[in-house]
């Protein structure tokens, strides 16, 4: 059954290509069924697991695992607010009521017009940054109150509110689902080769240089 | 002296020392292949190619290079676990970066990914490994976006792929990336993460993935910040870095300084001859507690380290005095809280972190972390029960049994007990659970038992505490 566009069909068969078993690209396609639809659908699993060739019942067993995965509709920008350790110690906790009170929502939660959901999460790597928050996990360091609202304004109004992340990260936010805005391309004269392992049984050639000059 | 961290690189400061791996930090294109290029890039990798693969092998063993992700086992001798003569191996790289106080692979990504990428390509040439697997966490988005743009160029230029620097040596370094889950920093989980699998640790024998790993094969799985030491290490040689540091713990590493300090950050420090005073309190690094305040206890490696005090401060950096003292460096995570920060609460969400995490797999973690973050909130809103104390600590030697590492307690003649824990489990997250309580409770007891006896109603059954007060 067909679920991705034609354009992310072929997205798809390059990142099965870059594996030496197909069912490695399980997770990046999930990601990918992901940023078609913003949540991943039943039809998403079942052609996933067509692509790569397992059943539909371990695409779902595979992805239930993983927190980013959603299998129900989530908000245009899912809001992640830290509250481990160092930054609750700043102020994370206070951060996440003062998101649940202007948005309206708790965690977990989507607010009415689907634009934003609302997540209490763990340790993000921004330690140092804290208290902080992401916006389909793109950062915004050394929050506050006034901060978020900024934030929350701009995504309203539609515009970026990526220069206040304070992070080097500038453009637009992709609505969820979608990460990196670059994607990997191996050029095809430029790539190595990518086979099954059963198919690379032999050393490769430059370990031959370890017995060459031992010879002379 | 750059006094704080630059815009473009959130969170790094500059310290004066001597810079390894941060070098191009300063710069705000140091992602980019020209700057690279421009700053010594692929120098490592050139003359690795001259040599020998098992000359350069040697070279990082000579080194003493000590695994950054937690563990700190020297990168050298793992590398040497790969059984002879079983093809393919495979390199994976381990950037789920999500233990709670760690913030430096995510920087070393964003800000560096082509030294990564050298890292990655060196150690490919050495152990013949023919494909590599760059495992980014989910969540880093930027730091997916900007090694795909480093491959992209890389392939473009030739520095990756087939026929590299136009030589016999070809490998494709492929980004992959996680979906959000702490345990796939385990290196087996990381291993069924990537078959497309629950990323649940494999039961062990064997130990290291380095005999059987990825697809069955050998597998080399390696931290990013220990790969991004591999270019400086053979374009500078095993005895330049060995200069720097102690003989035990040479080289520099990343430390992120978070909580109450006036100037959190990540640092590149020289292990070994830094202690945790002149990280707290020096003018070139944290410069101090906040608002004048009293140190009242820090966790020195990331939430599942036991946590030091104030008699810990003049320690070294040093990976083995630190685990003798009770605690670990782990993955340089140090996370210092001011007297005005509540013991139990803190306990309580360093214990919330792993009762979320945990896969499932083993049942005394899979339990046992849900219970104690269950009575550690019943005593922390005031429900404690009188045997939780006993409670919490029973179940603890069910995740982690016998004497549990801890710092001494020279006020009560209480020895230290040397890392690392024994575990009941296949993987070391629920021990780690336990690493908060046993440290809270030994140095403050008295806090867990006032909560629970000023609790609103005690039940007939509880028996009276006497508290000092």
């Amino acid at each position: 059954m067909a679920y991705f566009t034609e354009e992310n069909l072929r997205r798809a068969h390059e990142i099965i290509d870059r594996y030496p078993r197909a069912k490695s690209a399980l997770i990046p396609l999930l990601h990918l069924a992901q940023e078609q639809n913003g949540w991943i659908t039943n039809e998403a699993m079942t052609h996933i697991a067509e692509l790569t060739d397992v059943t539909s019942a371990e695409v779902l067993g595979t992805g239930s695992f993983y927190e980013m995965f959603k299998f129900h509709p989530v908000g245009k920008y899912l809001i992640n607010v830290c509250t481990n350790i160092s930054c609750q110690l700043l102020g994370g906790e206070e951060l996440l009521h003062h998101a649940e009170a202007v948005l309206g929502i708790t965690d977990g939660e989507t607010t009415e017009d689907g634009l934003f959901t609302l997540e209490d999460v763990e340790c993000i790597a921004a330690c140092t940054e804290a208290p902080c928050f992401t916006v389909n996990y793109r950062y915004f360091h050394r929050a506050d109150e006034n901060i978020f609202d900024e934030v929350v304004a701009e995504l309203r109004s539609g515009r970026s509110p990526l220069d206040k992340g304070k992070q080097g990260d500038s453009g637009d936010i992709p609505s969820h689902g979608a990460l990196s805005r670059i994607q990997q391309h191996i050029p095809i004269d430029r790539k190595a080769g990518i086979t099954p392992p059963e198919d690379s049984k032999t050393a490769p050639v430059w370990m031959e240089k370890n017995t060459e000059e031992a010879k002379s | 002296m750059n006094n704080s961290a630059p815009a473009f690189a959130a969170g790094y400061i500059n310290n004066d020392g001597p810079k390894l791996i941060t070098e191009r930090f300063q710069f705000e294109d140091s992602f980019t292949l020209e700057r690279f290029l421009n700053t010594g890039g692929y120098n490592g990798l050139r003359k690795a190619l001259e040599k020998k693969p098992s000359e350069v092998h040697d070279e990082v063993r000579e080194a003493v290079l000590l695994g950054r992700g937690g563990a700190g086992f020297p990168a050298g001798v793992k590398w040497g676990f790969c059984p002879e003569g079983v093809w393919p191996r495979y390199l994976v790289v381990n950037g789920d970066e999500s233990e709670p106080g760690t913030y430096k692979d995510r920087l070393l990504m964003e800000r560096d990914p082509h030294q990564l990428i050298e890292g990655c390509l060196i150690a490919c040439y050495a152990l013949g490994l023919s494909q590599c697997f760059l495992y980014v966490r989910g969540e880093m988005a930027l730091a997916q976006e900007r090694i795909a743009n480093a491959l992209n160029e890389a392939y473009e230029a030739g520095y990756v792929g087939r026929n590299i620097l136009g030589q016999d040596f070809s490998v494709d370094i492929v980004l992959h990336w996680g979906a959000g889950a702490y345990i796939v920093g385990e290196e087996t989980a990381l291993i069924e993460s990537l078959e497309g699998n629950r990323g649940m640790p494999r039961l062990k024998p064997p130990y290291f993935p380095a005999a059987i790993g990825l697809y069955g094969q050998p597998t080399i799985v390696n931290n990013v910040e220990t790969l991004s030491n591999i270019p400086w290490i053979i374009d500078n040689g095993a005895s330049a870095y060995k200069e720097m540091g102690s003989e035990t713990s040479p080289g520099t590493r990343l430390f992120a300084i978070s909580g109450h300090v006036n100037r959190p950050g990540v640092y590149e420090v020289e292990q070994g001859v830094t202690t945790f005073r002149d990280l707290f309190y020096g003018e070139n690094f944290c410069q101090g507690i906040r608002n004048g305040k009293e140190l009242k206890m820090f966790i020195p490696g990331g939430g599942s380290a036991p946590w030091f005090f104030e008699e810990h401060l003049d320690l070294p950096l040093e990976a083995r005095l630190i685990g003798d003292a009770g605690s670990m460096l782990g993955s340089g995570a140090i996370v210092v809280m001011d007297e005005t920060t509540d013991a139990v609460k803190a306990c309580l969400r360093v214990v919330r972190f792993f009762a979320r995490e945990s896969c499932g797999k083993c049942s005394p973690c899979r339990e046992g972390t849900t219970w104690e973050e269950k009575i550690l909130r019943r005593i922390y809103e005031g429900d404690g029960r009188p045997s939780d104390i006993e409670l919490l600590l029973d179940i603890g030697d069910n995740i982690s049994p016998g004497p549990y590492p801890v710092a001494a307690f020279s006020e009560q003649d209480l020895e230290a007990v040397p890392f690392p824990p024994r575990q009941t489990t296949i993987c070391p997250l629920g021990p780690s659970s336990v690493a908060p309580i046993t440290s809270a409770i030994r140095r403050f007891r008295t806090e867990f038992e006032t909560l629970i006896t000023q609790r609103d109603s005690i039940p007939v059954s509880a028996a009276p505490i006497e508290v000092e007060q």
